[in-house]
């Protein structure tokens, strides 16, 4: 027999009083450790798959959704730009390097995106297996799209059109996937790469039949711009900045100048999150707002059972326990209260988590973890211990200041 | 000498003061404090037992002096020297029958491997493992009775232990309190006016309030 024992049966000979200050207390806890997961892997990973990318040429609209498109995959395209004024711009002496990006195509949900080489060694991107596309209708699967769509080395199949699932095939043509890649946690991980010259054919093909030669488009560009002798498309274009003076006069110079826009990721990026912090803190103040009631209920029902239990606080003075071992014996029921609530909401928090990735299948939330701890976790926790020891307080005081002698000849 | 008194009084606030006589007991031996209700019996329990502290005079235990303990130390010497059985049980619901023994032993910081024996001595063998929330009144006094004598105590003090329970079961409290004080050399004081005490222990002492 020891002060927590005794603390935790007074707790379960009161369960439901004890459960639902549990779980007010866990569903406060969950919802904060849900956004702080999410916050922090999503800036992480935003900021992560934006890495090296200063800013992102494509069509007119909206500069957001030119960002979510072609940096993180998840929006639709703007539109087309023309290829020989994205080529005249990455011959500015202010861009260091330049990477084409094609959209249009999608397997099974996927996107299949057309680019060069310099694209996966942006990504630092390793293989699995296999190598890197040669040819035309080669392609290399990001390590996610390997997985769920069971293809490996060797495999063929037909893309559709669109970038999202569901859209009619092009039926003549079979992507052969020539590499794997290992998985990075990023963004090329749900992506079908190819070169540009897979992505032009498929549509071509589509549009003037089939009289092409395939001679003539077999061959591809590896690295910089794709030649070619007609006017032609790409999605948008992956600007790497030579100097910092670039940031300054490029946006400025693509914007007013040309047809296209110019974006940069950081910027739109803080501007998202700018638009998305008023949700988030608003879902934080409820979870504040409900630790406190929490807080509220564990004080009540502290408060409460002392009414019944001015008898056996006297009884325990009686029998040896000292004033201070009796305001140990409040503190210890809530901490033990906040401890469970504290427990049980990591892990609902995670697991709620863990759910909302597993409904999801090609967004961004497939590549969170949902079991990764962070420090900021045990603040949560901390906080909810403060929550604890100050409902306890006055319950706590109010046992030291209970009179033996008084209570016991009371009755 | 195990317990003396000495010109012991006591004022409530607005009252007029009790004097209480001087007790003197060795150990083994039983005392009855009688008095009408409202007397100040009580009182004396609460003063012997350290629960309130008197005005004047001294109340010797075992060679201590009470009244020159305090705080935490007062509280560990009732708990290690006086056992004390209440009018009513006033057991700890949420424990067993045994985990309330354990619980004395615990705050007193003394250890006790007879607490099984106390029960099966006080008839309640049975219901070593039991819920308080199942005992009759009866049962309830016995394990109260068990409680005080779980730290082998100097001292049993008694409040009106037996006026709740029936003929027999005052027969069966008396005679256990009287049994097992003698078992462990303690000696013990009980505050009645149950007349079916008085038939028990000859020694008394009366508190009038004068």
């Amino acid at each position: 027999m020891n002060l927590i024992k005794l603390s935790w049966k007074y707790l379960v000979f009161r369960p439901f009083s004890t459960g639902l200050n549990v779980i007010l207390l866990a569903l406060g806890l969950a919802i904060i450790i849900v956004l702080l997961l999410m916050q922090e892997q999503l800036e992480k990973k935003m900021n992560e798959d934006a890495a090296g990318i200063d800013l992102v040429v494509g069509a007119k609209g909206s500069p957001l959704q030119l960002i979510l498109s072609s940096v993180y995959h998840i929006d639709f395209p703007t539109g087309n730009i023309d290829l020989e004024e994205a080529r005249n711009l990455s011959r500015n002496r202010l861009v260091k390097n330049t990477i084409p990006l094609a959209l249009g195509d999608n397997y099974q949900g996927f996107r299949i995106v057309g680019t060069n080489l310099d694209y996966l060694e942006l990504y630092q991107a390793e293989f699995e297996n296999g190598k890197s596309w040669s040819k035309a209708f080669q392609v290399v699967l990001g390590a996610e799209v390997a997985e769920k769509l069971g293809l490996k080395e060797g495999d063929e199949f037909m893309g559709s059109h669109g970038i999202s699932e569901g859209s009619h095939d092009h039926e003549a043509n079979y992507y052969h996937v020539s590499g794997v890649l290992k998985p990075k946690g990023n963004v090329v991980d749900r992506l079908i790469l190819t070169s540009i010259e897979s992505v032009w054919l498929t549509h071509e093909e589509d549009e003037e039949s089939e009289e092409m030669e395939k001679s003539i488009s077999s061959e591809i560009t590896l690295n910089g711009l794709p030649q070619s002798e007609e006017p032609k498309e790409i999605t948008t274009l992956l600007v790497q900045y030579r100097n910092p003076m670039a940031a300054i006069q490029l946006p400025r110079l693509v914007n007013s100048r040309t047809n296209m826009q110019a974006a940069s990721p950081s910027f739109e990026m803080s501007r998202l999150f700018e638009l998305l912090g008023v949700g988030i803190s608003m879902l934080k103040g409820l979870a504040f707002v409900l630790i406190g009631i929490s807080g509220l209920g564990i004080f009540i029902a502290l408060y409460n059972s002392l009414k019944d239990r001015k008898y056996d606080l006297a009884i325990l003075r009686a029998i040896g326990a000292s004033r201070f071992q009796l305001v140990l014996l409040i503190f210890m029921e809530g901490f033990i209260l906040t401890f469970l609530g504290a427990i049980i909401g990591i892990l609902i928090g995670h697991s709620f988590l863990a759910l909302i990735i597993s409904q999801n299948q090609t967004g961004v939330m497939v590549s969170l973890q949902p079991w990764i701890f962070l420090k900021s976790e045990l603040w949560v926790v901390a906080y909810a211990f403060v929550v604890g020891v100050l409902a306890s307080v006055i319950p706590a005081f109010t046992a030291y200041q209970t009179s033996i002698a008084k209570q016991l000849t009371k009755a | 000498m195990l317990l003396g008194t000495k010109d012991l009084t006591f004022t409530y606030p607005g009252q007029r003061t009790i004097r209480f006589e001087n007790i003197q007991l060795e150990e083994g031996e039983s005392l009855l404090i009688l008095g009408k209700s409202g007397s100040g019996k009580t009182t004396l329990l609460n003063l012997l037992s350290g629960l309130s502290s008197p005005e004047t005079g001294e109340i010797k235990i075992n060679g201590q002096d009470i009244s020159k303990l305090s705080g935490q130390k007062l509280d560990l010497f009732r708990g290690q020297n006086i056992g004390i059985v209440f009018q009513k049980p006033h057991l700890l619901a949420p424990l067993s029958v045994m985990d309330n023994l354990r619980m004395a032993n615990f705050f007193s910081k003394k250890k006790n491997e007879k607490l099984k024996q106390i029960l099966i001595d006080l008839g309640l063998s049975e219901k070593v493992n039991s819920s308080i929330l199942t005992l009759s009144e009866g049962e309830g006094q016995r394990v109260s009775i068990a409680r005080a004598l779980a730290n082998e105590p100097k001292l049993i003090l008694a409040d009106e232990p037996t006026s709740s329970l029936d003929d027999e079961n005052a027969e069966k409290v008396i005679q256990v309190l009287k049994e097992q004080a003698k078992k462990i050399g303690a000696a013990l004081i009980i505050v009645t006016h149950d007349q079916r005490v008085k038939n028990h222990i000859q020694k008394f002492i009366e508190v009038k309030s004068s």
